[in-house]
């Protein structure tokens, strides 16, 4: 699994960083920060929902 | 509620005030049934779309093509009157009712203070304050206590002085002027309290423009002095909007929080017996009380053809966040509450660019206070049966006006 995060569409809501903070963490402008890209075993289901949970489409899934 | 909509290819007439305090109107279920998005006739004239499907609102909210510029001709304004359209139409625009690169440019200095790692900085300013006033409660001489006034407004007044920067001495001041605006008091009254809070704030963004302060505006103000553009008019009216967005809301999300625990006592035994489950059972309440319903209405701009109609460019879409909110596609059994759902995708901040700037620190408030009150005041009950309770039934934000407990 790799995630990727548009920055531009971010919008600093921060849900991906509530619901799975081992793979997504926010910048301090609020801005997403990817902190890996390829989520191990044990966070990709979570992951995998922050990406529906993301409120602007920033967060897809190569 | 969402006063004064009748369905128009639905042939209903929509009793949409809440009418069982613990349930959407029973209209909007029929409404859901019959398709996720349906024609309505406002009150106020003219014909909107009102969207309840879960999936149908989220494809709305996310779509740049529907604007949020409630100033605009057609807008969907059924939940504001005219006096209040007129104040809208005669000040700048705030990033509520921005579009595009305008709103983009408005939100994005400001959401590196609504960090989650921010907030969790503030988080043991905001138990310091839960804690003050659940004192004040326990030393009370005379009960029952109206839980409105004692905690739902002040907890919420005090954590906006501490992102404000109020200084303390002033917090008095501000928490009963903010408590003011909110009441149900006269209109003169209520005006007179936004005067006073409008040039408080002024002033204190203007001594925060000469001296340099570690807060959100002091922030603010070395960043737009970085770039050039000092925008003072702007500044106050960021702060009006964090005070007017963030206050009622939590407050009212506070009061209905412990109603909906108190009259639900085995799912409070649940969050009791494990705080950790304190921030699911917060998002489930979020989502059973959907208290900003229809604030995330929008305009078509263009034509959009979604979930099997077509918007015309210049209609009105109405979202219910609520109606979305108890969308059995979407959540099983919504209208259980079950602190153990666990469930995150519910719309009460709403969705899309606009999606709440304060929910994080509304959640950490909502979790803080209840696992507080619950704590030191574990017998804490209703004093009135819970159908004499005065539910805001027919207020853009839904809430209680007042709710007297004892223990
Ligand atoms: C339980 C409490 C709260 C609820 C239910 C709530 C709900 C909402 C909703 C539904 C929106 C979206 C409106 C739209 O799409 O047009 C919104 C936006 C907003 N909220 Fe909240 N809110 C709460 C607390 C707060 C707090 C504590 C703050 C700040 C201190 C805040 C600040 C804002 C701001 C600034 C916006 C506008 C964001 C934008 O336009 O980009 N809210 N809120
Ligand atoms: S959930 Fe989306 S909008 Fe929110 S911080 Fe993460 S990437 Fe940004």
């Amino acid at each position: 699994m790799r995630i990727k995060a548009d920055t531009r569409l971010c919008v600093g809501s921060g849900q991906c960083v509530l619901t799975e903070p081992a793979v997504f963490d926010q910048d301090d402008d609020g801005i997403v920060a990817l902190l890996t890209d390829h989520p191990d075993d044990q966070s990709a289901a979570q992951a995998h929902h922050a990406v529906t949970l993301c409120p602007s489409r920033a967060l897809s899934i190569l | 509620m969402t006063k004064g909509v009748t369905g128009e290819l639905a042939g209903l007439e929509l009793p949409v005030e809440r009418g069982c305090p613990f349930a959407p109107p029973a209209a909007y279920e029929q409404l859901r049934e019959q398709a996720p998005i349906n024609k309505v006739r406002l009150a106020s004239g003219g014909e909107a779309w009102w969207v309840s499907g879960h999936e149908e609102a989220r494809t709305v909210l996310v779509d740049g093509r529907f604007s949020s510029d409630k100033r605009k001709d057609g807008f969907p304004l059924f939940t504001l009157d005219a006096a209040t359209l007129q104040q809208l139409r005669s000040q700048p625009p705030l990033m509520l009712g921005m579009d595009g690169a305008e709103h983009s440019a408005a939100r994005r200095p400001v959401i590196g203070e609504f960090t989650v790692k921010r907030l969790a900085a503030l988080r043991p300013r905001i138990q310091a304050i839960v804690d003050r006033f659940i004192d004040d409660l326990l030393a009370a001489d005379q009960r029952p206590v109206d839980l409105v006034q004692a905690l739902s407004l002040p907890v919420p007044s005090l954590v906006i002085c501490e992102l404000l920067g109020v200084p303390y001495t002033d917090h008095d001041f501000f928490q009963s002027r903010t408590t003011m605006m909110v009441r149900r008091t006269s209109l003169e009254d209520r005006r007179r309290a936004f005067a006073e809070l409008r040039a408080y704030i002024d002033d204190l963004i203007t001594r925060k423009e000469s001296e340099p302060s570690d807060d959100l505006f002091g922030r603010q103000i070395a960043r737009q002095r970085q770039e050039g553009t000092l925008d003072h008019a702007g500044l106050v009216s960021l702060a009006f909007l964090l005070l007017t967005a963030g206050h009622e809301t939590t407050a009212n999300m506070i009061s209905l929080g412990v109603v909906g625990l108190l009259t639900h006592p085995e799912q409070l035994a649940l969050i009791k017996a494990d705080p950790d489950r304190t921030p699911m059972a917060v998002e489930e309440l979020l989502r059973y009380f959907t208290i900003a319903d229809g604030v995330t209405s929008r305009l078509a701009t263009e034509d959009v053809e979604i979930g099997g109609v077509s918007i015309k460019a210049g209609e009105g879409v109405i979202v219910s966040a609520l109606s979305a909110n108890w969308d059995p596609a979407a959540f099983k059994d919504p209208t259980d509450l079950d602190v153990e759902r666990g469930a995150r995708h519910h719309l009460a901040f709403g969705f899309g660019p606009h999606q709440c700037l304060g929910q994080n620190l509304a959640r950490m408030e909502l979790q803080i206070v209840f696992d507080t009150l619950f704590r030191r005041i574990p017998a804490l009950r209703l004093a009135v049966p819970v159908d004499d309770l005065p539910f805001k039934s027919d207020a853009v934000i839904y809430g209680a006006h007042e709710l007297p407990v004892t223990w």
